[in-house]
């Protein structure tokens, strides 16, 4: 079972309590009924669909309940880091070397 | 199967070596949300609002912190609390639910209450601090777990998930003392 750590409860949780909740840092559109449909497609549908360290959102839902951001790596499945939603997207190199200087 | 809360009214539903389990009265629940200054909350409700997830309060009621913005009061009366919320409402805008119809409470106590908390939440049991209360999962539903001593838990659960949560503690009790250790 993976292991989480919600940026709200400051604790590092079983994945049970955890809901997946799609690609982060998803802006929705300010005026949807000006966009055009192509637009409108690349917004609700497309996705990167990384393979590797990918920002995503989760929801601590049988906990505290609050939405937040992870970086998770899509092969390994280990996660980077996780932050509260609304912080800036992290700077993904820098987070990778800190990782791996954390287990050296 | 559902249950109406009058289904369990206090008693002592199962009694081993390992861990008693037994039901309490019902207490008059209210979830709370706000933001921001929680001063005028605080003055209202007698209490400091704890801030941090998972601490609790009691005094004149009871209060745990679930969220960064959400708080379980339990309290012997419903209508002081509310009256004493709606006063600080134009101050504080925040909303105050009562879901006192919605769980019950069983208390788990014994020398190995600890263990017995192993057989449905996911949660590293001996983390959990005494005097905390947090939500989590236990056996795939949603409970209110709190810690009251070392031996010592208290679970709010849904009244629906309550016969099912029952009889997995009873038989959970009963497996424990069974075990030769
Ligand atoms: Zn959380």
């Amino acid at each position: 079972m993976l292991l989480i750590h919600c940026p709200y409860c400051e604790e590092t949780l079983p994945e049970v309590e955890f809901t997946y909740a799609g690609e982060a840092h998803i802006a929705r559109p300010e005026n949807p009924a000006e966009m055009s449909d192509e637009d409108w497609q690349q917004f609700l549908f497309m996705r990167d669909n990384v393979k590797g360290d990918h920002f995503e959102r989760w929801r601590h839902l049988h906990g505290c309940g609050r939405f937040f951001n992870a970086v998770r790596n899509t092969i390994t499945d280990k996660f980077l880091t996780t932050y509260e939603a609304g912080a800036p997207r992290p700077d993904l190199a820098a987070l990778k070397s800190s990782v791996s200087e954390g287990q050296k | 199967m559902n249950a109406p809360l009058s289904a369990f009214p206090p008693a002592t539903l199962a009694e081993t070596s390992a861990a008693k389990v037994s039901s309490i009265l019902p207490k008059v629940r209210f979830s709370l949300r706000a933001r921001g200054d929680l001063a005028p909350l605080d003055q209202a409700l007698g209490v400091a609002l704890p801030r941090r997830i998972g601490e609790t309060v009691k005094g004149a009621v009871e209060v745990a912190c679930l969220g960064p913005d959400e708080w379980l009061v339990l309290a012997s009366e419903a209508a002081p609390v509310a009256q004493a919320c709606a006063g600080v409402y134009a101050t504080l805008p925040h909303s105050l639910v009562e879901i006192s119809a919605r769980e019950v409470t069983f208390v788990i106590d014994g020398p190995r209450a600890s263990e017995l908390m192993t057989i449905g939440c996911a949660r590293d049991i001996d983390a959990i601090a005494v005097g905390s209360a947090r939500r989590t999962l236990f056996d795939g539903a949603t409970v209110t777990l709190w810690r009251d001593a070392e031996d010592r838990f208290r679970m709010d659960v849904w009244n629906s998930f309550a016969p099912h949560l029952l009889h997995l503690l009873q038989v959970g009790a009963r497996e424990l003392a069974a075990e030769s250790v």
